[in-house]
């Protein structure tokens, strides 16, 4: 049988005493609880909404009292979800026509997406079943708070200098010491039970088996985002008192272990790749300058071809032209002189006359 | 220049609107540092991340992204003519990157831890580890890679010239970095499956960080060109105006490219989670909107403008798609994030988040203009020109 108020002061010894010693963490990727792990099974068709639970863990977590006190039920008109002064609650939901309470608190997932999403591991999964929470680590980021899918880390936003995530501890400190938590010691209906996991699966089954006109065929946080350590059997779909059911069976670690496995190999494969690349286009810049230098070669040579021809072409001209003006002399000269032979010739035969 | 027509030169309408942001902003400061979070903005229990991280961190860093966009292109691609681009690409992506760490100091709630999940105790099953981890080392990569233009100012040639001949292995491992949290970026939000809308989740939300962060760099230093250009004329040498032409057309055939292969994969993303009766929903018409209004349409347009080099439309279109990049980023972090939370829960930033929000920004582009009025940015410094063809 799993543990209320009144069975466990007998049987407190054997769960709890074996945990005191075992006190490690679970290991860091897969969080994996032991198998003795504990946790809570929350009979929802049991619950009166007493609110006396939440009492109790203001009372044992020295929380500050709230406006209304405890007694006051018309706090159950509006739901409620946890606060950084408020670690539980109990909400009311009217379901064909009844009241339907349900106590809400952290989970203590088997595979907490909080701790998986904590970047600086300030949230761990003890092997006992509490998930908990290191506030000297903790940087304030409130991705745990993205992550949680049942919205339960709550923030001290008005607090400049310390300010903390604050959640159900499951009261570790208590199971350490042999009690209770404070919300399974005080409840009046035993609409709480306390116990190993496995435990309180086989509790919830052979009452759903026994009696199924009053309970519909689910464990709520049997299979919920890997597995909670808190368990919940109702007389309702669990979509109507505010549960999410499409929530999936994936823990968070398995959803995130996609992108966090690429790591390597970006970083392996991006380097390689990327050098590739630049001894390409450096390949490429040199044949392209290599054909640059070819072609301005070219075109030099091309150019000196030209110059040479023009050159020769320039003297050959000019030499030519040196040969006409000596002939152009020559002859003149003999034109002259014969000019001169004429004249002196009829001279002489103006002379003879 | 004379005291006189300095002190006047001070008193533009510029000055005086950045001044008074500047001087709300530290009131506000002093606020949120004396009296906490919740005097100064509006995030819940249910709301953790509000404008700081959905405006401050993920645009910011996909904003930032032109740096190494543009130094890849430049030193791995081997385009040159991106040549004169890189170092304003790289100071912006500095000073986006510095901001981002100044504005995270804002928003976590003890910032004197920062240097924890780096050095004290890692969390490496965590996204967010990664996340950190790459932009405190992209932000170092950053700074030597900004360095020789502070250090060419200053005149330390052999400072200088030992960090320019590391340039290839800075810029691989500038993309490495980038490649890694631009995506994981994204990948943050793949452990809330229950809380994003269907349409922006996916397993593939890093591969969609990663390719929206190409176009978005592009995108912003062509807008960012186009800035400098109307105000920092004279600070630009001949090779930066020739050049730049070149940048804007080559950058925007580039993004239009990568944005229609981005608007491919978002819709086999559609397809593979089978998502598509939530397209006739009102979110559905808001996820048409961003996809098909911001990031479709201005692929069309640049690639009209590339195709009859109409510079002006390209300018137009990356401010465009600059916007889009924000509207991608606040829908998936604050628009369709809790998106079944009832009305009176969701999450509006307040006045003075806002007010913070701007005040960062104006930062930045005052320390740019500071920067740029002063260091070879824009030109380059004559005792260090390199040979174009
Ligand atoms: S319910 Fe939320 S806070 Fe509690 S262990 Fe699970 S993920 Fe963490
Ligand atoms: S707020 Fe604290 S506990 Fe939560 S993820 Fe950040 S560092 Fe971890
Ligand atoms: S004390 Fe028990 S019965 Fe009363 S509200 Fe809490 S869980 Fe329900």
């Amino acid at each position: 049988m799993g543990l209320t108020r009144r069975d466990f002061l007998y049987g407190i010894g054997g769960v709890t005493s074996s945990f005191v010693t075992r006190k490690a963490f679970g290991a860091t990727k897969s969080f994996s609880p032991h198998e003795n792990s504990v946790g809570v099974l929350h009979d929802i068709t049991r619950c009166i909404g007493c609110r006396k639970c939440e009492d109790a863990c203001h009372q044992v977590n020295h929380l500050p009292d709230p406006k209304l006190s405890f007694s006051d039920l018309s706090v159950l008109n509006t739901v409620r979800r946890t606060h950084s002064d408020v670690y539980t609650v109990v909400n009311r939901f009217e379901v064909n026509g009844q009241s339907v309470f349900v106590k809400k608190q952290c989970n203590h997932c088997l595979e907490p997406a909080c701790a998986s999403a904590c970047f600086v591991k300030a949230f761990k999964k003890e092997i006992t079943g509490p998930v908990i929470y290191k506030e000297s680590l903790c940087v304030g980021c409130r991705y745990c708070m993205i992550a949680c899918p049942f919205n339960i880390p709550a923030y001290e936003y008005h607090n400049p200098f310390s300010p903390k995530v604050t959640k159900c501890t499951l009261c570790s400190d208590r199971l350490n010491q042999g009690l209770l938590p404070g919300c399974v010691d005080i409840c009046p209906k035993e609409a709480l039970v306390f116990g190993t996991r496995q435990h309180l699966i086989n509790i919830a089954r052979q009452r759903i088996d026994e009696h199924p006109e009053r309970y519909i065929d689910h464990i709520y946080g049997e299979h919920e985002m890997g597995g909670t350590s808190w368990l919940y059997i109702s007389g309702v779909k669990f979509s109507d008192i505010g549960m999410r059911e499409d929530l999936g069976t994936i823990s968070a670690p398995a959803l995130t272990a996609g992108p966090l496995s690429a790591v390597p190999i970006v970083v392996g494969l991006w380097p390689v790749l990327l050098t590739g690349m630049y001894a390409i286009s450096k390949r490429k810049e040199k044949i392209a300058e290599a054909e640059k230098a070819e072609a301005v070669k070219k075109a030099q040579r091309i150019m000196q071809e030209q110059m040479e021809t023009k050159i020769a072409e320039v003297k050959s001209k000019s030499e030519k032209e040196k040969e006409a003006a000596i002939q152009k002399a020559v002859k003149q000269a003999v034109a002259g002189a014969e000019k001169k032979f004429q004249s002196e010739k009829s001279e002489i035969e103006e002379a003879k006359s | 220049m004379t005291t006189h027509s300095e002190s006047r030169s001070l008193l533009t309408p510029f000055n005086v609107v950045a001044g008074i942001i500047v001087m709300v902003g530290i009131v506000i400061t002093g606020l949120r540092f004396f009296s906490g979070l919740s005097t100064v903005t509006n995030l819940d229990d249910n709301n953790p991340w509000g404008l700081w991280i959905g405006f401050d961190l993920l645009c910011g860093v996909a904003l930032a992204a032109g740096g190494y966009v543009t130094s890849a292109s430049c030193y791995i691609f081997g385009l040159k003519k991106y040549h004169s681009a890189v170092r304003p690409a790289i100071l912006t992506a500095f000073l986006g990157y510095a901001l981002v760490v100044f504005a995270l100091h804002y928003d976590v709630g003890r910032p004197w831890r920062l240097p924890y999940p780096i050095f004290l105790s890692q969390g490496t099953t965590s996204l967010l580890f990664e996340v950190g981890l790459c932009v405190f080392m992209y932000l170092t990569v950053l700074l030597i890679e900004y360095s020789p233009a502070a250090l060419e100012w200053l005149g330390y040639k052999k400072a200088r010239n030992i960090i320019v001949r590391m340039t290839l292995a800075l810029t691989i491992l500038g993309v490495v970095l980038s490649t890694l949290h631009q995506s994981s970026l994204g990948a943050l939000y793949i452990i809330a499956p229950s809380k994003l809308h269907p349409l922006w989740y996916s397993s593939y939300l890093p591969v969609f960080f990663f390719i929206s962060s190409m176009f978005s760099g592009m995108s912003m230093v062509i807008f960012e060109g186009s800035l400098a250009h109307r105000y920092l004329h004279h600070k630009m040498d001949k090779t930066h105006l020739t050049e730049s032409e070149g940048v804007v057309l080559g950058f925007a055939k580039a993004a239009s490219f990568i944005m229609a292969g981005y608007v491919a994969i978002k819709v086999i993303g559609i397809s593979a989670d089978n998502n598509w009766h939530y397209l006739a929903t009102p979110y559905g018409v808001w996820f048409l909107v961003e996809l098909i209004g911001f990031v479709a349409l201005p692929s069309f347009a640049y690639a009209i403008g590339v195709r009859e080099k109409k510079i002006q439309l390209i300018r137009w279109t990356a401010l465009w798609s600059v916007l889009g990049i924000v509207l991608n980023r606040l829908n998936i972090s604050l628009i369709a994030f809790n998106w079944q939370l009832p009305t009176s829960e969701r999450y509006f930033p307040s006045w003075m988040e806002i007010a913070i929000s701007i005040f960062i920004v104006t930062i930045g582009v005052l320390v740019y203009r500071f920067v740029v009025n002063r260091m070879p940015i824009l030109y380059e410094h004559p005792d260090y020109q390199e040979h174009h063809s």
